[in-house]
């Protein structure tokens, strides 16, 4: 981090109008970015909590806390909580609707008002997933599959299905802005590869939340038919099949996988360009690698069933889409690593969510690998092995991609500085705790734990035990954040681009005006522009000289010239 | 928000950036609802395939001259939907409103119709969940089912799409009657438009899927009383 003497701006987005109408109404795409970031975190720390009650009952063999009905809601709980209303809507939501208009020189998403209105539909989705914990919780696991759901559950399975179905909505509706936007509101000059990686990411996303999402919709809304009605296309009694069920189900559910791991997979690319202070290795390929994994992510889904009556055919077919999907992941980590040979890396607290993310994906990725060979997955399925895979990938990646994201950002945001001590420490007690909480799982899953159970064999107590002491770690981890980072809207250190970072949302002020830039910006370079400097980085050039150096063509004025 | 004087929202620079927006926006709306029947499709494809004669015999229960008819006040309301784009585009007020007219009372007389048909399945005991009897051969009872859970799941939804084109017509309607399309801009005109034709298109594949599977079979051919 370099120290710059910064004052904050007159008028921003944040100060130009007042009362709680203004943020409720609001259709500015940084106060929506805000009003998300609100409702996640909520139901962020919901989830987690969830969680712990999980790990506390894990700690013994035997049931201590919760009967067997109580642990089901909460495993369900938790998943459907931290799966559909944080994690697929959380960088999205958050940082996408805050920075795609300003990477792309816009004054605003191309549907402002459509914008708001998903937000507003998120949160009835909310709501009714809340009043689903108050009155009693429901207990099919986050996949709701039948007929268990349909005819055997007598938990609050229709109204968590409708609050599934208005966050798709969403979700849906957030994608095809995010589309429009991304084709129409760009700046004079910026083209399709001068974008940052972030848009790419977010464009695929998008992609699967407009194809994918109605599949999800549709499907709720038939179980609650079925559910009502007592009689539906799922039933078996007449002849249905829930089989049919599944495949609908992870038709849109393994493309979501990629809902919350792509727009991560953006956030790390900007953040190891940032703290590497160079041009991403191999831009066109990273950027069109988030492509080739949003087709690819429409053909694997049946990876899931290889065990629920599926050919051997199918699976072989399935399996072999599996591994392909593994290529242009594998393309993003051998691009960013080979941009980290050589780079001047600074290891500030984004920097290190972003190092970590590199470690856990990979792996995370590697174990579905696994997973979807199907000799494997028959031993492996629904074990705590699949529950160890999907963690690394969703919180070790996606949460920790959100986090590293939220910090990097933090001071464009708001225009302060989080404490930087304390965001590495928290970096590195998440990092530690996750890596306990969840490396003990993949052993015990391969030595035959299997997932959803209050109970378990007596020999697999001791790695339970360390599962549950990382958890506890990774959850203080989480809570300093939240405390750092709220404190720092008042006292943090006022900032602008404390990274000397490039991109056009660092080209206006920090806080932003209200539409963003006080004149359309007109781009004339590419992405990651940044100058190429072997021997000498003027990033540490800067901290010894005081911090005052302006790198040329970073900020001042050799990039001002360009901004018309 | 857009000021009196401009069409162009305060976010567009230009009134080609707004309408290109709109039009790439509805079309990307209209393949989420492409997925969204595509999913039913999908069942109805896997449940024909299991049960095939029940689908045919369950589908001569559906009176094909109706659905026949009704398909023609669809393809009629799309007929006058493209003349109401092309007044719009044209700057002619009043034919706007009366093409707008014309595509909405076809839509009603859509519903008016559908509605007589489920009143008359109602009372045939058609209806799976409410009072579904099936009085044909009883290997065919369970696929029968299915295919009328399938009809009214398909045909309500595709209802609620024309009662939302309805509601929405009503709208056009009213800011057309305000003089607020010209020329230069008639985006929500054209906009509506294909939200029309295209809960017209789903009709045009429910209708032959449902009604004219068993049309050649003797009015509900082995089916009940
Ligand atoms: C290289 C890419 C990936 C492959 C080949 C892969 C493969 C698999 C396979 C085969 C399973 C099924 C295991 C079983 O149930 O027996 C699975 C489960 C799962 N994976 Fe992955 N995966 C990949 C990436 C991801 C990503 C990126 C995420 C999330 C961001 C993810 C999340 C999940 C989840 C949530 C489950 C468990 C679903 C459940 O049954 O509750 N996977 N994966
Ligand atoms: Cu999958």
């Amino acid at each position: 981090m370099i120290e710059e003497n910064v004052s904050l701006p007159r008028i921003h987005y944040l100060n130009s109008h007042y009362g709680w109408k203004s943020w409720l109404f609001t259709t500015d795409h940084k106060r929506i970015g805000l009003l998300y970031m609100i409702s996640i975190t909520l139901m962020f720390f919901l989830g987690g909590f969830f969680a712990l009650l999980i790990r506390l009952e894990l700690l013994t063999p035997q049931a201590d806390m919760f009967n067997a009905d109580t642990y089901n809601k909460f495993f369900t709980l938790h998943g459907v909580i931290l799966i559909f209303f944080f994690l697929v809507p959380s960088i999205p939501g958050t940082l996408g609707n805050f920075l795609i208009p300003l990477m792309i020189g816009a004054k605003d998403v191309a549907f402002p008002k459509l914008n708001l209105l998903s937000w507003y539909i998120f949160v009835i989705g909310s709501l009714f997933t809340l009043w689903v914990v108050a009155v009693g919780g429901i207990d099919t696991g986050w996949t709701f599959y039948t007929p268990y759901s349909t005819t055997f559950a007598n938990t609050h399975v229709i109204a968590a299905t409708l609050g599934v179905f208005f966050t798709g909505f969403s979700s849906i509706l957030t994608g095809l802005n995010f589309i429009v936007t991304i084709h129409k509101m760009r700046a004079p000059g910026l083209t399709w590869f001068r974008l940052p990686l972030f848009i790419w990411s977010l464009y695929a996303t998008s992609i699967i939340q407009v194809l994918a999402t109605p599949v999800l919709g549709i499907t709720m809304v038939l179980i609650a038919v079925e559910r009502f009605a007592k009689v539906g296309i799922f039933d078996p009694a007449l002849g249905g099949d829930p089989v049919l069920f599944q495949h609908m189900f992870w038709f849109y559910s393994h493309p979501a996988v990629y809902i919350m791991i792509l727009p991560s997979l953006g956030v790390v690319s900007e953040l190891i360009s940032a703290f590497t202070w160079k041009r991403v290795f191999g831009y066109k390929f990273v950027a069109i690698s988030s492509l080739m994994i949003a087709i690819f992510s429409f053909i694997v889904w049946g990876h899931h069933m290889y065990v629920s009556s599926m050919s051997i055919y199918a699976g072989m077919l399935f399996s072999i889409l599996s591994y392909l999907v593994a290529v242009p992941s594998a393309v993003k980590v051998f691009n960013w690593t080979a941009t980290l040979y050589k780079g001047s890396v600074s290891y500030d607290t984004p920097m290190l969510y972003a190092l970590g993310f590199i470690g856990l994906f990979t792996i995370g990725g590697l174990t579905g690998l696994f997973l979807a060979s199907m000799g494997l997955d028959r031993h492996l399925h629904d074990t705590y092995f699949v529950i160890a895979h999907f963690h690394l990938i969703m919180v070790g990646g996606a949460v920790m991609g959100y986090f590293g994201g939220l910090h990097y950002w933090w001071p464009k945001m708001f225009g302060r500085m989080y404490p930087e001590w304390w965001g590495r420490l928290s970096a590195l007690i998440v990092f530690v705790g996750f890596n306990l909480s969840f490396f003990p799982q993949f052993i015990i899953g391969y030595l035959g734990m299997p997932r959803r159970y209050h109970v378990y064999a007596p020999e697999f107590q001791v790695l339970n035990v360390m599962s549950t002491a990382g958890s506890s770690i990774l959850g203080v981890g989480y809570l300093l954040p939240l405390v750092y980072l709220i404190w720092s809207l008042r006292y943090g250190k006022v900032a602008a681009n404390p990274w000397k970072a490039k991109g056009l949302e660092w080209e206006t002020a920090s806080p932003p005006p209200p539409e963003n830039f006080l004149e359309q910006p007109i781009v004339t370079e590419e992405a990651y522009n940044y100058p190429t400097r072997p021997a000498h980085s003027p990033r540490h050039a800067g901290k010894l000289t005081g911090g005052l150096a302006q790198p040329a063509g970073a900020t001042g004025k050799g990039r001002e010239a360009e901004v018309v | 928000m857009s000021n009196a004087h401009s069409p162009v929202a305060h976010h567009f620079y230009t009134v080609e950036q707004q309408k290109d927006s709109a039009t790439i926006g509805m079309w990307l709306f209209l393949a989420t609802e492409i997925l969204l029947f595509g999913a039913l499709f999908t069942a109805y494809a896997v449940y024909r395939y299991r049960f095939p004669d029940a689908f045919m015999v369950a589908s001569s229960r559906m009176d094909w001259k109706m659905g026949g008819l009704n398909t023609l006040f669809l393809i009629i309301s799309s007929v006058t939907m493209v003349f109401a784009v092309s007044s719009a585009e044209k700057g002619r007020r009043g034919g706007l409103l009366g093409f707008l007219a014309a595509t909405g009372f076809f839509g009603t007389l859509f519903l008016v119709v559908k509605y007589f048909e489920y009143m008359h399945h109602y009372h045939d005991r058609d209806v799976p969940g409410l009072n579904f009897h099936w009085t044909g051969a009883p290997e065919l009872a369970n696929g029968a089912q299915m295919f009328f859970f399938l009809y009214f799941f398909m045909t309500g939804l595709h209802a609620l799409h024309m009662l939302v084109g309805l509601g929405l017509l009503i709208w056009i309607f009213i800011t057309a009657y305000q003089g607020k399309y010209s020329p230069e801009y008639y985006n929500p005109v054209e906009m509506f438009g294909l939200y029309w034709h295209f809960v017209d298109l789903v009709w045009i594949f429910l209708f032959p899927l449902l009604y004219l599977l068993g049309a050649h079979l003797p009015p509900g051919g082995g089916g009940h009383h």
